[in-house]
């Protein structure tokens, strides 16, 4: 039974006031894109033993999307932030790195 | 024979008596019994039949590890079975009834699986009942299942109510033992929010019963004032009868309060589910004892030494006037101790250490008890109760020394730790060889979502075994959660207990030490469940070895107590059978509820007609009062018809497509989703969202429109009506406006945050209704105010205006192929706007449809329906309407999806009319099929029904389809079986059976 | 191996049961073999079994982490059926099933596959024409299925409250020979097969590297050592992206926890099983007396082998609505398992990018049922690089849009 804080509205938000939405800083590949980079883009997932970037949306509150960076295997959250970027925050992999060094999630570490 | 003795008893009032019933007997009880207590204090030894053996069972704990008192509890909608015993405080009129026998408690037929149990050790059943084949369903499981299971099956709806409660707190405290209280009370003095929680009705756990000395005082003084303490604390919340049924992540808790089960004629719930989230749990939880494996330790009788302690000093309860003590450790020699100071026999004290006890030895020496060391039983005689007790020498294979009457046997082989708060969220243990224990490793404690420790063990349930011990780590425990609040020490004077000279424990895990195979097959580790000593020897043996296997293979640990008594004496076993170190072998796995918790607290109040809320529109009340049919329609209930009296469903449907097709129909379209995009990059966005060109939609004009899922399958349409240059209505299906919402909003939230567009899911604050037929206009006028003519307001317009007095805005569209206008007006005002539309339409012999009218009259036209034409694998290319799929754009959700190799395909169905050849209607779900069969040996099939439906209108059935190459094939025909043989043949035809050139909807 | 029996038992009985044989042997790993699969449990052990038994391959060692049987294996809801939509789902599911029937003769292991039939409730109107749509498929695809109404479902289930004020149940789609089976003797009985055969079942040991050399696998590292191979099925459920990423190649998979969980053991009360998908739950009664009971899925990555709360609340919530006499029963564990879930929510059997490697994984929910189907067309694959059972369920599907989705009937995965 997760809490996740939502970075909009403040709110240490219960499970069940969040909707889970999957891989964060997914890049988009529309019309003209190659059948590899859809195949990812669409499917493909990073699915680590470890940290985890994903998507949440607090649906049952204010209603916005946000990413959290959290442990698939402890549960432990290392931050939340706004969905509005294509990548994690300083502050979020520092704060990853101080409590998992060596940590790596795709191009990020 | 059991007792009630004359003096003692802390729990009970001997001033109240109250009077129960047993198998049909009527007993009588105190208040502050449990229901075990009271039919010991009835000599009532004998309390149910065990699972597989059906082994005459007595009550062998005092608490929540009970795994024998089972009963069926109650009557009619209040029964429940396998309630224990050990637990449930008896009451004025209680009725209890043993279980798992046949015919009678006393004499059970099924016992004799006892003299057959030799042919039915561990996993027999995976060895045999193999052959004839078809024995195993309609032989052999039938017989199985009768003789297992335990309680009876409630026949009726539960008749109690139930609640969640939502709490939040610093510090939860789980028991309220002396650890638990001092624990709490550090936690509160340094200021935390606090729960202190326990499962019985009573304070103090164990010192209470166990005559500790705390600050020179008794344990019951200790209790009492700190209790009074925490209770004047506006920061701490005390509840009993309440249990700590599961910890979960992040710091969620289970509280299982049974608020009324020790008295159900109190008003309110019988089960409160506490949903706690606290930043740290403290677990002082205790510990429970271990019985000993020896032969005959299943005869009832034989007790944990703690109950025979319990039953004594709570309730005054003598198991027997003759009790044997046998034990590995120096706790049991207070059983002895207690039992000789309340004036009843103690023969003699096993102890199987060769060098015995220390204090507490010496105290029963000097009080005249015979004491032997190193000595141990061989083997328990008696039936359903205990009559003598065969001595051997712990260190031999059982050869019997002398044989001595007694009517009890009080057992102890050592405590466990309660750990399973500590570890249902993966905390760790580490097996403590001198302590002869798994005690929680508190570096590898269960973290929270900062990565910290959150379940911090206290006193024995920590490992703490003495007083002074315990109350030293309680303390020291609660500083470190204080510590982990962040919050400052308290000062506070720590109690203190005088140390105990204890000789150390040993293992003992089979008694004694050689036993043979025969003594072995008679030493009961499960006592529920019938698994022995043997049983886990042969799994071993078998190669069953991880003790998972083990556990599942002879189901040691699966019974209602989950192994409470038996997991570590059945770990210590397998171990030994596989000459490896307890640690190296592991444990099994702590999984939720503590003890077993009712389905109906975790359902909570959302029963019947609360069971999930129901959405209503503005005139849902007129629906019911007019004897709408209604279908579930996501948490709306649409009507699916209006039948009249005398009529069926069909028939109602049937009129009520005529009558809108000759005059007039009103539908409910309030559910229809309505969504408003608004922003100076709407017309862009809609652009994304929809397959067609919507930026270059006019003011004041409608459109339908279709959207797609980012992997190109179509997901909702609707019409979209452009309002001002810089806003849009969308309106969506039923079912579909709040995923379609959400949709829009994740893309613009997640991929084009730049764009400027707002969103607004308005569908509820909006009634809208269809009026539907070719009197339509004529009602219209009727209700004035709005020029609604051909001319003023063209097909697929809208235009806002004042109609008959409502504030309204009217989309001139059509679903039905008729006349149509849907009219939106202020939800407040739907119910009035719908009178005032069945009054103005009386003249016209107005009537109100429903969904299935809804849904003929559009497959008549050929308009496809989401759900129905569609299912989450159709692309808008597969039904046909390319036309509404924009050439000219380069991108929209789901576009590059279709250019993939598999959604290009000729071969994909393509949506085609069917008519049947003889008038008949195609059931629904059919099937076409073509030649031959694939490689799997199924039938080839080249399509099949979406849509099929009896026509009124045409008389005949009509369907659409997905066809292979259905397009190029018109007026052909093909073959539709049916589930129960023979099969409808349809020819291929176009989809629009009615209006094809949609004359009628342009009036 | 000694063969187990009525009469096996009684003669083991004069002897206290002192002579059985280990049911399968502890070998340690040999250097190399013809095939090696990853993943003792029911998939894997099954894919070995069939790979001896259907393809003569025999020299197949089966390498497993922790205990045989531990993962979803030994963590499911058992329930049997192949009353699915699509024709590939069909297929392999029936299969299975058909297996199913004679598996306790085929490995003389007792798996007590009990055809006691499945019903799937129909609560709504779309319910009700998506089960008929799979009525009339199965019909085709040669799955014994039928649409039942109302009545049928109440005789069949007496417990049942065919009138909730929610959603009162308006039929049912309706497989006699579904059922259930004990999940950990399917596990231990293809073992103890596999073991016979002189294959090498190797319990606590881990793969920690795949070695490829041109493109092809020739071996595996473990935690007890390298050891060779021709060939290699990964069958690991919810670990199969680590294995995965070992070999070299990614997956459409996430890893997400499902959760069960079991009453309190009662005397005979419902002989079938039922599955309410509109309020998600579903239930049978163990041989043992335990109300057996599953819901849905939690929606993020997770490897804890624990959900969250309020699924199993939802769960239960569902049913006590749909079967209110079990309200005072009591819930007596509760547990969670990881599973893996595709793209399309299909499972996936295929090769890889990589020459040697096959895959079986994403299973999701509905694993148990699929095992000796699975291990039938994934030993085919193996041995012969091709199986109609399993040509559609191609890694590459995805790219392809080629989905085989069994949502859309109003069906789940379960």
């Amino acid at each position: 039974m997760l809490i996740l804080e939502c970075p909009y509205c403040g709110v240490h938000a219960e499970e069940t006031e969040l909707h889970a939405g999957g891989e964060a800083h997914l890049k988009r590949f529309g019309p003209g894109s190659s059948d590899d980079d859809f195949e990812n883009y669409l499917f493909m997932r990073e699915n680590p033993k470890g940290v985890h970037f994903e998507r949440w949306r607090h649906v049952n509150g204010c209603g916005k999307w946000f990413h959290a960076a959290r442990c698939t295997m402890t549960l432990e959250v290392f931050g939340t932030y706004s969905a509005q970027t294509t990548e994690p925050p300083k502050d979020i992999c520092d704060k990853i790195s101080a409590k998992r060094p060596g940590w790596s999630w795709r191009n990020f570490s | 024979m059991s007792t009630r003795i004359q003096t003692g008893g802390r729990l009970i009032d001997r001033t109240k008596s109250v009077t129960f019933k047993f198998n049909g007997r009527k007993l009588q009880g105190y208040a502050g019994d449990t229901l075990a207590s009271a039919l010991l204090a009835n000599d009532q030894m004998l309390v149910g039949r065990s699972f597989k053996y059906h082994r005459p069972r007595g009550v062998v704990a005092s608490g929540a590890e009970e795994p024998n008192a089972l009963v069926n509890m109650g009557e009619g909608a209040f029964f429940e079975p396998n309630q224990r015993a050990t637990t449930t405080e008896v009451f004025d009129g209680l009725t209890a009834t043993s279980q798992n026998h046949w015919p009678t408690l006393e004499f059970d037929v099924g016992a004799i699986n006892t003299y057959l149990s030799r042919f039915l050790p561990a996993g027999f059943y995976y060895k045999m009942f193999m052959y004839p084949r078809a024995f195993w369903k309609h032989v052999y499981e039938p017989f199985i299942r009768q003789s297992a299971g335990l309680g009876k099956a409630p026949k009726q709806k539960d008749g109690s109510d139930y609640e969640h409660f939502y709490a939040f707190y610093d510090v939860v405290v789980i028991g309220g033992g002396i650890a638990g209280l001092q624990a709490a009370k550090t936690a509160a003095a340094a200021g935390a929010k606090v729960l202190v929680m326990e499962q019985t009705a009573d304070w103090g756990g164990r010192a209470v019963v166990d005559g500790a000395e705390i600050d020179g005082a008794s344990a019951d003084a200790f209790v009492a004032a700190t209790v009074a303490e925490l209770q004047a604390m506006d920061n701490v919340t005390l509840k009993t009868r309440m249990m700590g049924a599961g910890v979960y992540d992040h710091g969620y808790l289970l509280g299982y309060e049974r608020v009324s089960d020790h008295d159900p004629s109190l008003a309110g719930p019988r089960h409160r589910l506490w949903r706690i989230r606290t930043a740290q749990i403290i677990s002082a939880t205790g510990a429970i004892e271990r019985p000993l494996s020896f032969a005959g330790n299943d005869i009832p009788g034989v007790l944990l030494a703690s109950a025979v302690r319990d039953y004594l000093v709570n309730w005054g309860v003598s198991i027997g006037e003759r009790t044997i003590v046998v034990t590995n450790n120096d706790d049991a020699y207070r059983t002895a101790i207690a039992l000789k100071q309340a004036g009843l026999s103690v023969p003699m004290i096993l102890d199987a250490r060769k060098s015995g006890g220390g204090a507490l030895a010496q105290q029963a020496r000097d009080m005249g008890i015979r004491v032997e060391n190193g000595k141990a039983i061989a083997k328990v005689h008696g039936g359903k109760r205990v009559t003598a007790v065969s001595i051997c020498d712990q260190a031999g294979e059982g050869v019997v020394l002398d044989t001595i009457g007694c009517d009890a046997v009080a057992m102890s082989g050592g405590w466990s730790p309660v750990v399973h708060l500590y570890s249902h969220c993966g905390g760790k243990l580490n097996w403590d060889a001198e302590q002869v224990m798994f005690r929680p490793d508190l570096t590898r404690m269960p973290t929270n979502q900062n990565g910290q420790g959150f379940v911090m063990p206290a006193g024995t349930a920590n490992g703490e075994m003495s007083t002074a011990a315990t109350l030293a780590d309680a303390t020291a425990r609660a500083l470190d959660v204080v510590a982990a609040l962040g919050k400052s020490a308290p000062t506070l004077t720590a109690p203190t207990a005088a140390s105990e000279d204890a000789a150390a424990i040993e293992p003992v895990w089979m008694m004694p030490q050689g036993a043979n195979i025969k003594l072995r097959m008679k030493s009961w580790l499960d006592y529920q469940n019938d698994v022995k000593v043997s049983d886990v020897q042969l799994a071993a043996r078998e190669g069953y070895e991880s003790v998972e296997h083990t556990k599942r293979y002879t189901t040691l640990g699966m019974a209602t107590d989950q192994g409470k008594l038996s997991n570590i004496n059945g770990l210590a076993t397998l171990s030994g059978a596989l000459n490896a170190d307890i640690p190296q072998v592991g444990t099994t796995t702590f999984r939720p509820p503590y003890t077993p918790i009712s389905l109906a607290s975790i359902a909570g109040s959302a029963r019947d007609e609360v069971f999930q809320p129901i959405r209503k529109t503005p005139m849902q009340d007129w629906h019911m009062a007019n004897g709408a049919d209604f279908e579930p329609v996501g948490h709306w209930r649409r009507p699916y018809c209006f039948p009249r009296a005398g009529e069926t469903k069909a028939q109602a449907v049937e009129r009520e497509i005529l009558q809108t097709r000759k005059s007039l129909g009103l539908l409910d379209a309030s559910t229809l989703g309505k969504i408003i995009v608004k922003g100076p990059d709407a017309g862009k966005f809609m652009d994304m969202l929809y397959t067609n060109m919507m930026s270059t939609l006019k003011v004041g004009k409608c459109r339908y429109g279709l959207m797609c899922s980012e992997n190109g399958f179509l997901s909702d349409d609707g019409v979209v009506a452009r309002i001002d240059e810089n806003t849009f209505l969308c309106h969506t299906t039923t079912g579909g406006a709040d995923r379609i919402h959400a949709h829009m909003e994740e893309w613009l939230q997640t991929e084009w945050w730049d764009w400027k567009v707002y969103t607004a899911n308005v569908t509820e604050q909006f009634a809208q209704v269809a009026v539907v037929g070719p009197n339509a206009r004529k009602v219209l006028e009727k209700l004035g105010g709005m020029d609604v003519s051909k001319e003023a307001l063209g097909f697929m317009e809208w235009a806002d205006g004042t109609l008959g007095g409502f504030d309204a805005r009217v989309y001139r569209i059509s679903f039905s192929g008729e006349l149509s206008y849907e009219i939106a007006v202020p939800a407040s005002q739907g119910r009035v706007f719908w009178d005032a539309l069945l009054a103005a339409g009386a003249e016209f012999n107005v009537m109100p449809y429903g969904t299935e009218a809804l849904h003929v009259m559009r497959a008549e036209k050929g308009f496809i329906m989401i759900g129905d034409e569609t299912d989450g694998t159709i692309i808008p290319q597969d039904l046909g309407l390319n036309w509404a799929i924009s050439k000219k754009k380069e991108d929209y959700i789901g576009k590059r999806a279709q250019e993939r190799t598999f959604m290009v395909d000729s071969k994909r169905w393509k949506l085609v009319g069917l008519e049947t050849t003889d008038g008949s209607v195609i059931p629904d779900g059919a099937y076409a099929v073509g030649e031959g069969v694939n490689a799997n040996g199924q039938r080839n099939m080249i399509g099949r029904v979406t849509s099929t439906y009896y026509s009124p209108t045409l008389g005949r059935g009509i369907a659409m389809g997905l066809v292979l190459d259905g397009p190029d094939r018109m007026g052909e025909t093909i073959e539709f079986p049916k589930v129960d043989g023979g099969s409808i043949t349809a020819k291929i035809v176009d989809q629009v059976f009615y209006d094809k050139e949609g004359t009628k909807q342009d009036v | 191996m000694k063969r187990y029996s009525i009469f096996a038992v009684a003669r083991e009985a004069a002897r206290y049961h002192t002579g059985w044989d280990r049911a399968w042997a502890s070998p340690e790993p040999k250097k190399k073999y013809d095939a090696i699969i990853i993943g003792a449990g029911g998939h894997g052990l099954a894919t070995a079994y069939y790979l001896g038994k259907n393809h003569g391959i025999k020299n197949v060692a089966i390498l497993e982490k922790g205990w045989l049987g531990g993962g979803n294996t030994g963590r499911n809801t058992t329930i049997i059926r192949s009353n699915y939509l699509q024709d590939p789902s069909a297929a392999i599911y029936e299969k299975s099933r058909s297996l199913y029937e004679t598996m306790s003769q085929d490995l003389n292991y007792n798996v007590m596959f009990s055809p006691r039939g499945v019903i799937m409730l129909a609560q709504t109107e779309h319910e009700v024409r998506g089960y008929l749509r799979t009525a009339h498929a199965n019909a085709q695809q040669g799955v014994a299925t039928e649409f039942i109404g109302p009545e049928q479902v109440k005789k069949l289930v007496p417990i049942i409250n065919i009138h909730g004020p929610r959603y009162p149940v308006l039929g049912g789609l309706w497989q006699a020979r579904g059922g259930t089976a004990r999940h950990d003797a399917v596990a231990w009985g293809y073992a103890r097969a596999c073991s016979d055969m002189g294959m090498d079942v190797i319990q606590k040991c881990e793969v920690t590297g795949v070695r490829r050399e041109n493109g092809r696998v020739v071996g595996v590292d473990t935690t007890k050592g390298a050891i060779d191979c021709d060939k290699l099925g990964i069958v690991v459920a919810g670990h199969t992206s680590d294995l995965a990423e070992m070999a070299g190649f990614r997956l459409p998979i996430e890893s997400v926890a499902l959760q069960a969980l079991v009453s309190e053991p009662i005397k005979p009360c419902m002989d079938v099983v039922v599955m309410a998908n509109t309020v998600h739950g579903y239930m049978s009664q163990s041989d043992k007396g335990e109300m057996v009971i599953g819901g849905g899925t939690d929606g993020f990555n997770n490897y804890t082998q624990r959900g969250s709360f309020h699924h199993i609340e939802e769960t239960v919530r569902a049913l006590v609505e749909t079967f209110p006499m079990i309200s005072r029963l009591k819930m007596l564990r509760q547990w969670g398992g990881i599973v893996d879930m595709t793209g399309d929510r299909s499972p996936i059997l295929s090769k890889t990018p990589v020459d040697g490697v096959f895959v079986n994984c994403g299973w999701g929910t509905g694993g148990f049922k699929a095992i000796p189907g699975s291990g039938w067309a994934m030993a085919e694959l193996m041995a012969k690089g091709q199986s109609p059972l399993t040509d559609e369920f191609s890694m590459w599907r995805f790219r392809e849009g080629k989905f085989i989705d069994e949502s859309v009937a109003a069906g789940v995965a379960h």
